[in-house]
């Protein structure tokens, strides 16, 4: 039982040693010649403009609820897909109406305006 | 291999985990985070029950516990966020007009 | 592999049909504002539809849907007494609402979804169905309870339900898991066939517990009562009578499914827990109820006592006992409805108008209402020949018979305290000086349904067997 991790413990241990090396290498063998651009939070390229830790606004908390809803929604789908060809025609319907029933929500949403942005 | 109580007692330390969290933490959503854990580790259980034993209902279950967990997750914060417009707060032994 | 028959549609019906009225209005929400009026119109439609056609397949005995549903005498009784409760609720909550500035289309909705849960709950054969039911109802409940969104009291008691709800949630999906891992199958049916196989089990009888526990929140037995007067203190009264009658009736399905119908634990240790938290109940409730100065806690930790009374049919685990629940649960629902649609008319603003005092004198200005009022307390407290007194007597004879003479004792004792409490009310009305009023004139629909329910408190005092008869599956 306990041997069985003994590889694993033997790839943690080598890939910290290797990770340790390779960062203290580069401290050692790299140039260090530090500017405000440098040492400023990397933004993916853009200049960073305010701290992060601020309110957000209510508008990304109502996108993040309705994102949540509808993207689990699409775990069905996917047993689902695998096992079509055995469903056949009933498997089919019923993910019609799973589907309609989802449209449903989607079109109270939509009308109660809880996906317009301004 | 990898026995089936392994998984079980992961998932068991998990779940404990999840309950003290519910109980010593006061921020209401690092509490509803716990719930979303012992969640997560009753999936694990399931799973785990499920290879097994060779049948599919119980990773069908987990399916199911997702879902209810994202719609719980809805609500959940639903509710949080009420609150707190209210009453500015998110400390639940401030939560206390009603008397537990 | 068994296929989908649609046949299974026709065993559904009163669970589709009601699921196609709640699509239609989000529906209708979304295409027009100022929807209610019609929403109260499509609801009602759609229960007395689902009412229909649950007398239509009453006792339909066929598992539809893979073996995960099975109407039954048992799914229509139940479906019966939500759809009513339901109902009456709808009719009872509307000027309620309209009073206190939540009259939304979502209301009618979340109502009927919930119901669609609660009825998943009593036709669950499958362990998977039963807790999807389980987490429908709940769900809607949550949101109900702070339905009135700019009030603290209802975000507080939203909140308090909701953490407490899901961390049971967890345990009762833990306990599904365990005795998933030792029986193989979620089919409860196929469970109970070999129950015998693992009674002695460990980690079977740990999921029981855990299943147990899960559904004793759902009841609010003690000691899991503790979020039950909380929140039914902040949230809306109507939200208030719908949750403490059909929701209680839905969890109290549950675990007669589970704990009668599939497992036989009659006279082992685990009837002795379920006694022992019967008895928790009585007391806790009855004793705790005496203290309360606000009309909804009392009535909250009224309903802990009366979790504790049901129980007792559950612990003494014989037929009587399922029965008694039964006809106890339908004469509840009624009784209990009414009292709060009454604490609702006199509710003021605001949270205010709620306590004791607020109903000294109401029988001078309010003749009818003090005593349709006076009619559900007496029958709450097990007064003859009303509703909730053979609903005791049913439950502690089936626990006599299932020598179990000490809970049966020790339940016509609670139920003696309880008779001071829901008294002082009457006192109250009838016999003190004081400025009580309604805080706006029922219209004559209220009074009609009020009235309707104290009649039918009446009636299955006078003709229990009316409704025995139809639990154990004749008319």
């Amino acid at each position: 039982m306990l041997e069985s991790y003994i590889p694993i413990f033997m790839m943690l241990g080598a890939a910290a040693l290797f990770g340790l090396v390779m960062v203290k290498l580069n401290e050692w063998l790299g140039p260090r010649r530090p500017s405000a651009e440098k040492l400023s939070t990397y933004e993916s390229g853009m200049e960073p403009v305010r701290t992060a830790r601020e309110r957000f606004s209510i508008k990304f908390y109502m996108v993040a609820v309705l994102f949540i809803i509808f993207d689990i929604e699409v775990v069905f789908l996917y047993p689902w897909a695998v096992a079509f060809n055995e469903l056949g025609m009933m498997g089919f319907v019923t993910m019609f109406v799973f589907i309609l029933i989802l449209l449903v929500g989607y079109f109270y949403v939509w009308r109660k305006g809880a996906l317009e942005w301004d | 291999m990898i026995e089936l109580e392994s998984y079980l007692l992961l998932s068991a330390i998990t779940f404990v985990i999840g309950v003290i969290g519910v109980l010593t933490r006061r921020n209401a959503i690092i509490v509803f985070m716990s719930i979303e854990l012992m969640l997560n580790s009753v999936n694990l259980t399931l799973v785990a029950f499920s290879a097994f034993l060779g049948d599919p209902t119980g990773q069908m279950l987990v399916f199911f516990v997702m879902t209810v967990a994202a719609a719980e997750a809805a609500v959940g914060l639903a509710i949080i966020i009420a609150l707190f417009r209210n009453k500015q707060t998110l400390n639940i032994d401030e939560i206390n007009i009603l008397k537990w | 592999m068994n296929k989908f028959n649609v046949l299974d549609l026709w065993y559904s019906s009163p669970l589709v049909t009601l699921v196609v009225t709640g699509l239609v209005l989000l529906v209708l929400e979304g295409f027009r504002r100022k929807s209610q009026r019609m929403a109260f119109g499509v609801s009602a439609a759609g229960i007395i539809i689902a009412i229909g056609l649950t007398i239509v397949t009453y006792g339909e005995n066929q598992p539809a849907f893979n073996n995960t549903f099975l109407q039954g005498t048992f799914g229509s009784f139940f479906s019966f007494v939500f759809l009513a409760a339901g109902l009456l609720s709808l009719i009872l909550s509307r000027e309620y609402l309209e009073r206190l500035n939540i009259h939304r289309t979502e209301y009618y909705a979340l109502v009927i979804f919930a119901i669609v849960g609660m009825m998943l709950m009593a036709s669950a054969i499958d362990l998977v169905v039963l807790f999807l039911g389980v987490e429908l109802m709940s769900l809607c409940l949550y949101v109900l309870a702070g339905f009135m969104r700019t009030r603290v009291t209802s975000n507080e008691s939203a909140l308090k339900y909701f953490l407490l709800g899901a961390f049971v949630t967890g345990f009762l999906l833990y306990g599904i898991a365990l005795l998933y891992g030792t029986t193989g199958t979620t089919n409860l049916v196929t469970i109970g066939k070999n129950f015998e196989a693992y009674s002695g089990n460990a980690v079977f009888l740990l999921g029981v517990g855990m299943v147990m526990m899960g559904l004793s929140f759902k009841i609010a037995a003690a000691p899991f009562h503790l979020w039950a007067p909380d929140v039914y203190e902040g949230a809306p009264t109507s939200v208030t009578g719908f949750m403490s009658t059909a929701a209680k009736a839905a969890a109290f399905a549950a675990f007669i499914t589970v704990f009668l119908r599939t497992f036989e634990f009659a006279g082992t240790k685990v009837s002795e827990i379920l006694a022992i938290l019967a008895a928790v109940s009585m007391m806790i409730g009855n004793i705790a109820a005496i203290a309360q100065n606000n009309v909804k806690r009392m009535l909250a930790y009224s309903s802990v006592a009366h979790a504790g009374y049901m129980l007792t049919g559950i612990a003494a685990g014989n037929e009587e006992g399922q029965i008694g629940i039964m006809f106890y649960l339908a004469a509840y629902v009624f009784m209990n409805l009414g009292a709060f649609s009454i604490v609702s008319l006199v509710e003021g603003q605001n949270d205010t108008r709620l306590s004791f005092d607020d109903y000294s004198g109401l029988s001078k200005q309010q003749p009818l209402l003090a005593a349709l009022m006076s009619v559900f307390m007496f029958s709450l407290a097990g007064i003859p020949p009303l509703a909730g007194f053979f609903g005791k007597y049913y439950v502690f004879l089936a626990a006599v018979k299932a020598d179990l003479t000490w809970l049966a004792i020790l339940g016509v004792l609670t139920s003696l305290i309880s008779v001071y409490y829901y008294l002082r009310l009457v006192v109250l009305m009838y016999f003190r000086d004081g400025e009580a009023q309604v805080a706006a004139k029922p219209s004559l629909g209220t009074i009609v349904a009020i009235s309707l329910a104290a009649f039918l408190v009446l009636q299955l005092g006078l003709y229990p067997s009316l409704v025995v008869n139809i639990a154990r599956g004749g008319f």
